[in-house]
């Protein structure tokens, strides 16, 4: 690379109210088309939003945790502009004087940390849903989503690779999930990214111009956006081009961006106050009764796990990045789960059967108790670690008590020394030959003659017993 | 002098979707340059410690309860839509 990338991200991030942000309509998602709405969220004359306190209370325990200042005097502000999911042709919105600002995240990038500055945070509405018929002249709008309340988090110019972005994305909606101020399901739209990216020469103080990359669906979207177009903006100032100030969507099929408009500037939107909703003015017991609601943050909970649980910092790691499998871990150490022994299934077996199966961790059937109680068992050698991936299927496809499965399937290990013995002679005489090798000094012979002992008992043997049997008995012959 | 050029009232009609003749843009930036010059005069004024205001009620914090209460059903709310299909806003083709 000649240049050097300054990349900003700007997350849009929908909050988990009950109701809208200035009325008493449900922000349930997935309701029939136009079924949660009202004169005020579709903007008919006349009508006045009045502000949902909890989504105050939601926006500024999320800008806490993100380490901004809290603005003691906050307004609103109208954003001007016509689109047809915008029925009242502005968006209340916040211009000069966001809820948050000036904060921070530490995000880990090759090892090493790196701290992202936050420009702001503010409280905004959401717009409607606009979905574009194929083949036809018209489009078609759902204001379900209309006046969902949302918070637009800003990044400093800090960024430096695309890779530090992608960090960056996974900490902010770890720290959103957690904090319980929005689900950050990107794919029901509840959490949203616009990146911009721009190049300057090594040493140079002042940035170059930049491109706003829009219609980034995805975590792994935003990262191969960015890296096409950190390449496209090096050919163009190669070839001695001048990258224009524009706006460009990154198209997944082709793997490219494309242009889709020359962006407007801030004038254009002719913010002014909104006269419709009064100043907030929030006063140190507010900020109190905030903070004190705020959860343990994955920081915290990954501290915890090293100095308390003797983890490992990767496994901490790991196991944290997402609320949902940290709160299974939790409960699975509370029902009395070995931590080292739970934590390496969650990042082993049940991460790549979600992971295969585009699951999370709470849509699968497996519980925190049956992790537990799978693990006792593999402990207390009721069942060997072989079986145990058995009842594993089991448990995540269909669900149940790991004791009773394996009573049902019949899959309790055989430890017993009399009645493995015998098999283990059984095998041997059949195996002359192995025994012969064994003495020869070839070690694979032992491995053959304890797959044949596990084949034999359909894999309920316990393994080091066989290994120490199959010894014995041939150094009896 | 003027400080309002037929370009910016052009613009600004453009943003709020006005249709203007030529005649009427150079109406409209005689007078809109009359506004801002008597507006102006406010600048005479010592403001350099007063907080600017961005609401005429002295009132802050009004706040509701985040609870659920049904309002229109979607027959009602689509009403005053010029088209529907579907239960859907019918509205010319945007593409981005």
């Amino acid at each position: 690379m000649n240049f050097e990338t300054i990349i900003g991200l700007e997350v849009h991030s929908e909050l988990k109210t009950n109701t809208k942000i200035f009325c008493n309509c449900s922000t349930n998602f997935g309701a029939p088309p136009n079924t949660n709405v009202c004169p005020i969220c579709l903007g008919h004359p006349g009508v006045l939003p009045v502000m949902n306190e909890q989504a105050v209370d939601f926006a500024m325990r999320a800008a806490m945790a993100l380490n901004c200042e809290i603005a003691e005097d906050t307004k609103f502000d109208r954003k001007n502009y016509f689109y047809p999911d915008n029925p009242k042709a502005y968006q209340i919105s916040q211009y000069d004087k966001p809820i948050g600002e000036n904060g921070w995240i530490d995000i880990e990038v090759n090892g090493k940390t790196k701290r992202i500055g936050i420009t702001r945070l503010h409280l905004e509405e959401d717009a409607g849903k606009l979905t574009h018929v194929d083949g036809e002249n018209h489009s078609l709008v759902d204001f379900n989503r209309q006046g969902t309340p949302l918070v637009e988090i800003v990044s400093e110019p800090d960024i430096r690779t695309p890779e530090e972005a992608y960090a960056y994305l996974e900490k902010l909606k770890a720290i959103l999930q957690y904090t319980e101020v929005s689900d950050c399901k990107m794919e029901e739209g509840s959490l949203r990214c616009d990146a911009n990216l721009s190049l300057r020469p090594y040493g140079q103080e002042e940035f170059g111009t930049k491109t706003e990359l829009k219609n980034l669906n995805s975590f792994a979207n935003v990262h191969k956006g960015l890296q096409y177009e950190e390449i496209r903006q090096e050919k163009e100032l190669l070839a001695g081009n001048v990258i224009g100030q524009e706006t460009r969507r990154y198209d997944e099929a082709g793997k490219k961006t494309i242009l889709m408009r020359v962006k407007e500037g801030s004038d254009d939107y002719r913010y002014f106050p909104e006269p419709d909703l009064v100043r907030l003015s929030i006063d140190q017991a507010w900020m109190d009764r905030v903070r004190n609601d705020i959860p343990e943050l994955p920081d915290a909970r990954r501290e915890r796990y090293v100095n308390k649980y003797d983890l490992p910092e990767y496994d901490a790691n790991v196991l944290t990045q997402s609320k949902k499998m940290s709160d299974f871990f939790e409960v699975a150490i509370e029902q009395g789960a070995d931590p080292k022994q739970a934590s390496n299934w969650l990042m082993g077996e049940v991460s790549a059967y979600l992971n295969a199966n585009y699951k999370e961790i709470d849509e699968v059937a497996l519980t925190p108790e049956g992790l537990g109680k799978l693990i006792a068992l593999i402990d207390e050698g009721t069942i060997s670690s072989k079986i145990a991936k058995k009842v594993f299927k089991d448990l995540i496809e269909k669900g149940g008590d790991p004791e009773q499965i394996v009573k049902d399937k019949g899959l309790v290990q055989i430890s017993d020394e009399g009645e493995l013995r015998k098999i283990v002679t059984g095998i041997l005489d059949e195996n002359e030959q192995s025994i012969e090798d064994y003495k020869n000094g070839k070690d694979r012979a032992l491995g053959f003659l304890v797959g044949q002992v596990m084949k034999a008992t359909k894999g309920k043997a316990n393994p080091p017993m066989v290994n120490k049997l199959i010894v014995e008995e041939m150094d009896k012959r | 002098m003027s400080r309002i050029t037929n370009e910016q009232v052009k613009h600004v009609a453009n943003l709020a979707r006005l249709e203007m003749d030529e005649s009427e843009v150079e109406k409209f930036t005689t007078q809109l340059d009359d506004i801002i010059s008597m507006a102006e005069q406010l600048n005479e004024l010592d403001t350099d410690h007063v907080e600017p205001t961005t609401h005429v009620l002295d009132l802050k914090n009004v706040l509701r309860e985040d609870k659920v209460q049904p309002w229109l059903s979607r027959e009602e709310a689509l009403k005053n839509a010029p088209d529907e299909e579907n239960g859907q806003v019918k509205v010319p083709s945007i593409f981005e």
